[in-house]
């Protein structure tokens, strides 16, 4: 009888936690931004760094007009918890939510596997930091505010070459993973097309014994190390290319552009530099006000990985939100088709610069890379010249 | 042959210490299976557990303090776990305890994603054993050195309890018998949370060497680790702390030789460092067709 009694309850309540989700309904003077980013796994960070810009956008401007109504704006968070096959049905959550666009991923191969629910839901994406050609690669629902790896590649190419003056690089990447993979692929046909050699390996996911990869990178007289990687396996491999004495320029791309390097490379002998998309002191104003903001609540200090440096992807965050709310206002209509058509010709001056997308694939035009070098006295970035391609 | 070990001394010594760390781990694994012929898949999580422990107190602590704190809790959480968790299971079949242990794992891990709000965690640098060393012409950790040899006085040590105090004699008979040892008088529970506690403080020390080299912990940090130092005790002959040993020092010296192929063996651009954990569980597969009871592993017998 008791055991009876107890299964009915259990059921009752297992009943109720399903049922829980559905009861909120819409409000018609409400648009919903769905905001698919990770805030776990191995881009948890960058995940919360980038969302925390889109939250400051809602917090300075929580409305939109459409038409002659003031509707108000609505963040739906999904964590797609940095894993593919998590990334779906983070995506479906946002599309059941009712989202008329949204914004994400940090990370290339979430976006990618999310692409496909908001294509058959016909809700517009919009990539925010995402550098993988393949995210926006022959569909019309995924568009993109940031340069592609391509260009980034080649950049840092470039700069290892030109400014760095090395012939040979090591180069690690992660399995696997569509960011680390693709940029790395576009830096060594840059790179030997420049005449200059490289070493090319991968470590497997749940690595976090770098220690026989800097051995290599050593041994095979490579003269940079170049390993744009997550933040979670960066913290790693600065630390043990410390201990291990890896002794060369470690170069890297736009994820590096986080406080948990500047954290991780503090008092250590590193040489670490990376591209980006936003350089701290570019726009004083919107700095001040953000680092005012973040540090007024201890969460946002928490998600900003603990201090009020200010990531790129913030800004980056913070240029979308706007953006994605002139495609609002441009389409008229909180209707995803709507705002699908009205984003190929939606146009903003942002925090990180002029954005405008091409019509081919819904890409940002984009034509400069801003350079940082990490301090590791004063566990600051210091910025260097900006690349500017023609 | 001086010379050959001479270049390529930071690969063994990476293998070493990892090695080391992985023995430490496998043997929680083989002493619980010894005794309770369960495969305790929470094992890999208090490790993991541990780990964030010292991130926290450390943070507010002296290390005279935190790390015997850490090592006292986490032998506490052993043995909470086996009370909650398994004893009240000891009855039901063992299938039924396995997927217990498979639950504690997973709840570990979402305590932990809970906590740290799913971002890793530096960990603290423990100033004797994160100082940099110069040897042979390699450049290398404290802890790297400390690990081999910690590992062995940890395991003669425990070797030493087993074979010659009361509760290693109690142990010894629980696991010869599980029944008959209880008919005997031998308080079972008491002997059980014993092998559990050991367990766990041994998880605890690995968990400071493990991290003080790899230093970010986050919540499936103890996953891999877990895996790997199962895959060593299984290899060693599962209930044999000796093979266990053994067992974690071959997968972490050949692990490493793996990653670092190209550059021994002088086969550059051959991807082999893709393949490194493949190779470990191919590994595992072999040497289970071919001697099935692992290294060191007790020959199966048939009670009637």
């Amino acid at each position: 009888m008791r055991k009876t009694v107890l299964s009915l309850v259990i059921a009752i309540v297992a009943c109720a936690m399903v049922f829980a989700g559905g009861s909120s309904e819409s409000d018609s003077t409400v648009v919903k931004i769905g905001v698919f980013e990770p805030a776990s796994g191995d881009n948890g960070a960058g995940g919360k760094q980038e969302t925390l810009g889109i939250q400051y956008a809602n917090s300075l401007t929580p409305t939109v007009m459409i038409g002659d109504t003031e509707y108000t704006v609505e963040l739906v968070l999904a964590d797609n918890e940095s894993s593919n096959d998590r990334a779906a049905s983070a995506a479906a959550t946002l599309v059941n939510a009712g989202a008329s666009v949204v914004l994400g991923s940090y990370g290339s191969g979430v976006s990618i596997a999310g692409s496909d629910t908001f294509r058959v839901a016909g809700v517009p994406a919009i990539g925010i930091t995402c550098t993988n050609p393949q995210v926006t690669e022959g569909n019309s629902h995924y568009f993109r505010i940031c340069y592609l790896d391509p260009f980034q590649g080649t950049v840092l190419a470039n700069y290892a070459y030109n400014e760095l003056g090395a012939r040979k690089v090591y180069c690690l990447a992660k399995l696997g993973d569509d960011y680390s993979g693709g940029l790395v692929n576009y830096f060594v046909e840059q790179f030997t097309s420049l005449g200059g050699e490289v070493v090319s390996e991968t470590f497997p996911d749940g690595n976090s014994d770098f220690t026989s990869y800097i051995a290599n990178a050593k041994n095979s007289g490579c003269e940079v190390f170049f390993s744009p990687v997550s933040t979670e396996a960066a913290q790693l491999i600065i630390n043990q290319s410390d201990s291990q004495g890896l002794g060369m320029p470690i170069l890297a791309g736009d994820t590096w552009d986080s406080n948990v390097i500047l954290q991780a490379a503090l008092g250590k002998n590193a040489d670490i530099t990376v591209t980006t998309f936003y350089p701290e002191g570019a726009d004083p104003e919107f700095d001040a006000a953000f680092k005012e903001w973040v540090n007024a609540d201890s969460t946002r200090l928490a998600n900003n990985g603990g201090d009020d440096t200010i990531s790129a992807v913030t800004a980056m965050g913070y240029d979308a939100y706007y953006f994605a709310l002139q495609a609002i206002q441009n389409a008229g209509s909180t209707d995803p088709a709507d705002i699908m058509d009205a984003l190929w010709t939606t146009e903003i001056d942002g925090v990180t610069g002029h954005i405008a997308l091409d019509d081919v694939n819904g890409d940002a035009i984009r034509n400069t890379v801003y350079v940082k070098h990490a301090n590791t006295t004063t566990g600051g970035w210091d910025a260097l010249p900006a690349v500017v391609v023609d | 042959m001086a010379d050959f070990f001479h270049q390529n001394l930071s690969y063994f010594l990476s293998g070493i210490s990892v090695g080391g760390q992985y023995a430490l781990i496998a043997i929680g694994y083989t002493m619980v299976y010894g005794i309770l012929r369960l495969i305790n898949f929470a094992h890999g999580d208090v490790f993991m557990c541990a780990g964030l422990m010292m991130v926290y107190f450390s943070s507010s602590l002296p290390f005279a303090i935190s790390i015997p704190a850490v090592l006292l809790l986490t032998l506490l959480l052993g043995f909470v776990i086996e009370r909650v968790a398994y004893k009240p299971l000891r009855s039901a079949p063992r299938m039924s305890v396995m997927i217990s242990a498979i639950g504690v794992s997973y709840l570990l891990q979402n305590a932990a994603l809970y906590f740290t709000g799913g971002l890793a965690k530096v960990y603290p640098e423990i100033p004797f054993l994160s100082r940099s060393v110069q040897i042979w012409g390699a450049t290398t950790r404290v802890v790297t050195l400390v690990t081999p040899v910690l590992t062995v006085v940890l395991v003669v040590l425990l070797t030493l309890l087993i074979k010659h105090t009361k509760i290693g004699m109690a142990m010894r008979a629980v696991s010869r018998d599980f029944e008959t040892s209880q008919l005997m008088g031998i308080k079972i529970n008491r002997v059980i949370s014993m092998t559990f506690m050991l367990g766990s403080i041994l998880a605890a020390v690995a968990s400071l060497l493990y991290f003080t080299n790899y230093a970010s912990v986050t919540p499936t940090s103890g996953a891999m680790p877990g895996l790997k130092a199962f895959v060593a005790a299984v290899f060693g002959g599962i209930g044999s702390i000796p093979g266990a040993v053994i067992g974690a020092f071959i997968i972490g010296i050949c692990e490493n030789i793996i990653k670092g192929g190209a550059s021994i063996f002088g086969i550059p651009g051959s991807g082999w460092t893709t393949f490194s954990d493949a190779f470990t569980f191919a590994f595992l597969i072999i040497v289970l067709i071919v001697r099935p009871t692992g290294l060191f592993g007790e020959k199966s017998v048939d009670k009637v």
